[in-house]
């Protein structure tokens, strides 16, 4: 019987909170080793399980993935997760990579002093609803199915969703103006893997706080 | 028979150019279609062409693709330049994200005000020279083959053949101690479609000069 995957990160969403997603909606269980200390991250350098020297990194099929959407695309199409030909492959890679943008804009304001941070709260928010959520919007009016892509769950709701939940939280009301993302936020948070990982006691991470900045520039040094 | 695919963007590298050098490498041919001015970009926009209203757009196949990485993907997974199984793509997406991530910098350089550029090179010479050539130049010593990932040619070696040249018009001398990267390009550069497109002539781009960098903000701004 296969291990189960272990994630190296620190113990907050940054990049790899996308791969716990994705994990967390296949039902795939996982363990976690966070690194809290210089001393982990050099040592987890020094042993060769960096190919750049950079987390994340999945242990998983007897491989040590790095590279954050190089490990998300190996789960999608591992767990059926990524469409049924190229042609949806090729659409799931275009609305990721632009969720994934959106939220690793997120995920690098936390670390920002704080006249950065609300220029760049406000050009996220900005991009949210002028670029991003218009689009998807459009997608699901344009072909009135309950999912993004061939008319089937894959790993481009799941990631649409995080980022919804993630825009919420810096501006609760941003989804009044599209009513099929409001529908469709509630159809994937009900999908049973998720609503699992959407409660209390899940390895779902919290927002960034203070410490946690903290723990991320000590480890990495800047 | 489907056209050609069209590549809109403006008349540089930026990031359209790994695309050009996949498709290059694959011997299909392709158009390109050069947006000069704000108009030109505002018509793609409003045409409802630019999925998130950025580009690189490339038109294929009846799709209008955008998003770098999903372009790139799509035509390596086309043309046999993905590897045999998801574990070889697992392997060609690890090590094309880390050439992403040193390319993005060089990307930006021809941007920079010029007082930003000597940190800037500097940057990128410390990662080639550090993090990134280091790791390619171990893997290829680890299997002793010709290409990265399963012993035949994918859009791993075509992307970090580019990456070999471009590092090298930065820093000329950062291949001094990576003799088996140096191999891998000298290999890729041959392959009859590659040897094509590095002659003059080619759809392939010079270095972003300044007046491409004043042209790209006119059309940005």
């Amino acid at each position: 019987m296969a291990a189960k995957p272990k994630l190296y990160y620190f113990n907050g969403r940054g990049r790899m909170e996308s791969i716990r997603w994705l994990l967390a909606a296949a039902g795939v269980e996982f363990e976690e080793e966070f690194i809290e200390t210089r001393e982990h991250y050099e040592k987890l350098q020094k042993d060769g399980c960096l190919l750049f020297g950079q987390v994340p990194l999945v242990e998983i099929d007897g491989m040590m993935l790095t590279q954050t959407r190089a490990i998300l695309s190996y789960l999608a199409a591992k767990y059926n997760l990524y469409g049924k030909d190229l042609k949806e492959r090729v659409r799931i890679d275009m609305y990721t990579d632009g969720t994934l943008d959106l939220m690793i804009m997120i995920a690098r304001a936390a670390f920002q002093p704080p006249k950065e941070k609300e220029e760049n709260y406000a050009e996220i928010m900005k991009k949210a609803k002028t670029r991003y959520f218009p689009t998807f919007e459009k997608i699901l009016k344009d072909h009135g199915e309950d999912f993004l892509v061939g008319n089937k769950f894959s790993w481009a709701d799941i990631q649409l969703l995080e980022a919804i939940l993630m825009v919420e939280e810096l501006d609760a009301p941003v989804l009044s103006d599209f009513p099929l993302l409001k529908a469709f936020k509630t159809r994937i948070s009900n999908i049973p893997t998720i609503k699992k990982f959407l409660q209390h006691g899940s390895q779902r991470k919290p927002p960034p706080d203070s410490h946690y900045v903290e723990v991320v520039k000590t480890v990495l040094q800047f | 028979m489907a056209g050609k695919p069209i590549l809109h963007y403006f008349d540089g590298r930026g990031r359209m150019e790994p695309i050009r050098w996949l498709l290059a490498a694959t011997g299909e041919e392709f158009e390109e279609k050069f947006m000069k001015t704000r108009e030109d970009l505002e018509k793609l926009r409003n045409d409802g062409s630019l999925m998130f209203q950025q580009v690189p757009m490339v038109e294929i196949d009846g799709m209008k693709l955008v998003q770098t990485k999903a372009i790139l993907n799509y035509i390596a997974a086309k043309h046999n330049l993905y590897g045999k199984d998801i574990k070889e793509r697992a392997l060609i997406d690890m090590y094309t994200e880390g050439m992403a991530d040193l390319n993005e910098m060089i990307i930006y350089y021809p941007s920079l005000p010029p007082g930003d550029k000597e940190g800037r090179l500097t940057q990128i010479k410390e990662k080639a020279r550090n993090r990134y050539f280091p790791a390619f130049e171990k893997v290829l010593k680890s299997h002793g083959q010709d290409y990265l990932v399963g012993n035949r040619l994918s859009k791993a070696d075509v992307h970090l053949t580019e990456l070999l040249y471009h590092t090298e018009e930065l820093d000329s001398t950062v291949l001094a101690n990576f003799p088996l990267l140096k191999a891998l390009r000298t290999r890729v550069s041959n392959l009859p479609t590659m040897k094509k497109f590095l002659q003059p002539g080619s759809q392939r781009k010079p270095f972003d000069d300044e007046k491409c960098v004043e042209a790209v903000k006119k059309i940005f701004s």
